[in-house]
């Protein structure tokens, strides 16, 4: 197995009196598909705040190529090339598609200051347009280039925040509930799009709490419930474990 | 639209700002100086709320440069051009030193804090007697000096060749501020506003844009703040109160902070419903009352500013004019 890319170590985080995530231990592996999973309250979301920098840890750490980035602020996490996507399609609603992609683009062309303050076109200004441009035919968006975000569909705000969140080419990417609302057909395209993803280079650490919607993608899933570690291995190893099952089952017999 | 009628609108533009101090009176000459810095004042005043924060310190900025060019000008012997810049680069300095506290707060304690520090200063100007000369502030600031152009000879002390200079500095100043806006750096602005998480998640440092912000925004304020203290020739800190810190606000707030021209719009309606309106009928006493009124008739009945009225008209405008070729 290739060298650990981001690797959680007894990481825990208390809202009071709650344990949100309690002691969670695990490795993403480099080029991975790696799920993260778990019932709805799980403490997933909080893990992935810990881990880009949105919370700071209670105790514990989160480990970057082997470096620990815990407690860093958010920017300082993405530049080291740790990105996130958010629960809920967030983007920027009034900014048309294209610019979305361009503000994705920051950490590789970083606007010059100077610059506007003098009126220069920079080259560089060019460069983030064109790279906005290729992510945004990576995810078939390029034809809505000029619509103002919020008039996108439901599947296209998903994908668009999936192009911000790439746009800087990551090396890891972490995708929280990206198949939540989507329908089969739209779950299917999102699932060829994790292995185009991959295929670009990029991890991926993805978060679902529906553990069928990601069998067919991971290499490796960690499962966690109440905030602590359950098991890990792969997808038919997790599918027949009996602590898994329970968990999932004990969760819907009290919804039902 | 056609390169030419653009041509034209600014050939345009630029014969009534040059033609209209000649067709008002004398006083009306003044307010027309009073004004165009009061367009710089609250243009750059958006700039900083293109990030999300609203400042109640802005005013006192203003002052920052106001103190800073009068003093280097007349303490010093600096060529008063020369010190306004320098004014207005004071100002960001000392923005910049603020932005240390301030932007650990946000929102509505930004908004507090800002009002604290900016009364600090005030307070500073107050007590220290030199060089800042106490309550009275300071008199006799040296005046633009004369100039001869051949085509028209500047003297200063005349609100009309007062009012051409103050239009070059502030056209100048709004250009600036315009291409900041268009630009990826606006571009930043607007995201750290409205999803500042995002905007993080971007490798974007929030905190560092917020500064930015209010350093560019105040070093404009702060040379709006020399332009009139060589006009006028006197500053005290009486004229860089809340009260004045509210008329901006109402001139923001009125006009609309959407578009470039919102805050313009604003500043303009109002100096108009002031000097015409309130003079004449002799109501000018009641001026923060009337402010007082129409900001809250604005957030109540038109939330998006006199800009918004005017978007609409023009489309309806632009849909009139556009009738004929319907029909094709
Ligand atoms: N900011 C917060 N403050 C207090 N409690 C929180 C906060 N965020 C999450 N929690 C609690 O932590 C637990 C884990 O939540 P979350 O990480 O969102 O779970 P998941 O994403 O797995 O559904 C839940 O009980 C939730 O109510
Ligand atoms: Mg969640």
């Amino acid at each position: 197995m290739s060298e650990a890319l981001l690797e959680v170590r007894n990481l825990s985080k208390r809202f009071g009196g709650l344990k949100a995530v309690d002691q969670l231990n695990f490795s993403v592996a480099e080029g991975a598909i790696h799920g993260l999973i778990g019932p709805n309250g799980a403490g997933k979301t909080t893990t992935f705040n810990l881990i880009s920098g949105f919370y700071r840890p209670s105790s514990g750490s989160v480990l970057l190529s082997g470096e620990d980035i815990s407690g860093m602020p958010m920017h300082r996490i993405a530049r080291r090339g740790l990105v996130r996507t958010f629960q809920h399609s967030t983007l920027f609603a009034e900014l048309s598609v294209l610019e979305n992609a361009v503000v994705g683009t920051y950490m590789l062309y970083p606007p010059q200051t100077f610059a506007a303050l003098a009126g220069l076109r920079l080259s560089r200004d060019d460069a983030a347009k064109n790279r906005a441009r290729q992510v945004l035919e990576f995810f078939g968006l390029l034809d809505h280039a000029d619509e103002l975000a919020r008039s996108l569909s439901h599947g296209h705000q998903r994908a668009l925040g999936m192009a911000v969140a790439l746009a800087s080419r990551p090396s890891i990417v972490l995708l929280d509930e990206p198949f939540t609302g989507m329908n089969p057909e739209e779950t299917r395209g999102m699932m060829k799009l994790m292995f185009k993803i991959r295929e670009a280079g990029a991890t991926i650490l993805i978060v679902e709490h529906d553990m069928r919607a990601i069998m067919g993608i991971c290499d490796r899933i960690t499962v966690m419930n109440f905030g602590r570690f359950l098991t890990e291995g792969r997808p038919n190893e997790v599918r027949r474990h009996d602590e898994v099952i329970e968990a999932y089952l004990g969760k819907s017999k009290q919804n039902a | 639209m056609p390169r030419w009628l653009v041509a034209v609108g600014v050939l345009a533009t630029a014969a009534l700002l040059l033609a209209l101090p000649h067709v008002l009176s004398f006083s009306q000459r003044e307010v027309l100086v009073f004004m165009t810095i009061n367009i710089l004042v609250v243009c750059s005043y958006r700039l900083l709320t293109l990030t999300g924060e609203w400042s109640l310190g802005h005013v006192v900025m203003m002052g920052v440069g106001a103190y800073a060019s009068a003093l280097l000008a007349k303490k010093v012997g600096v060529f008063v051009p020369l010190a306004m810049l320098l004014g207005a680069f004071t100002a960001a300095m000392v923005a910049l030193v603020l932005s240390v506290p301030l932007f650990r707060m946000k929102g509505f304690y930004f908004l507090i804090g800002s009002f604290a520090a900016g009364e600090i200063i005030r307070l500073l100007w107050k007590r220290f007697r030199d060089p800042f000369g106490g309550p009275k502030g300071i008199k006799r600031i040296d005046p633009m000096p004369d100039f001869d152009l051949g085509i028209w000879n500047f003297t200063f002390f005349d609100p009309v060749s007062y009012y051409y200079f103050a239009l070059l500095v502030v056209l100048a100043g709004l250009f600036v501020m315009w291409r900041v806006e268009k630009s990826p750096i606006g571009l930043v602005f607007h995201a750290v506003h409205w999803q500042d998480n995002l905007a993080r998640s971007a490798g974007i440092s929030v905190r560092a844009y917020r500064t930015l912000a209010l350093v560019l925004s105040s070093g404009f304020a702060g040379l709006a703040g020399a332009l009139l203290a060589h006009y006028i020739g006197t500053v005290n800190p009486n004229m860089f109160d809340i009260e004045q810190m509210v008329y901006v606000l109402t001139w923001a707030i009125v006009g609309g902070t959407a578009t470039f021209y919102g805050p313009i719009i604003g500043c303009v309606v109002l100096t108009v419903v002031n000097e015409i309106v309130l003079r004449e009928i002799g109501l000018e006493q009641g001026r923060p009352m009337i402010y007082g009124m129409l900001l809250i008739g604005t957030v109540l009945f038109l939330p998006k500013g006199l800009e918004d009225l005017f978007h609409r008209l023009s489309r309806i405008g632009l849909l009139f004019s556009r009738q004929p070729r319907g029909g094709q």
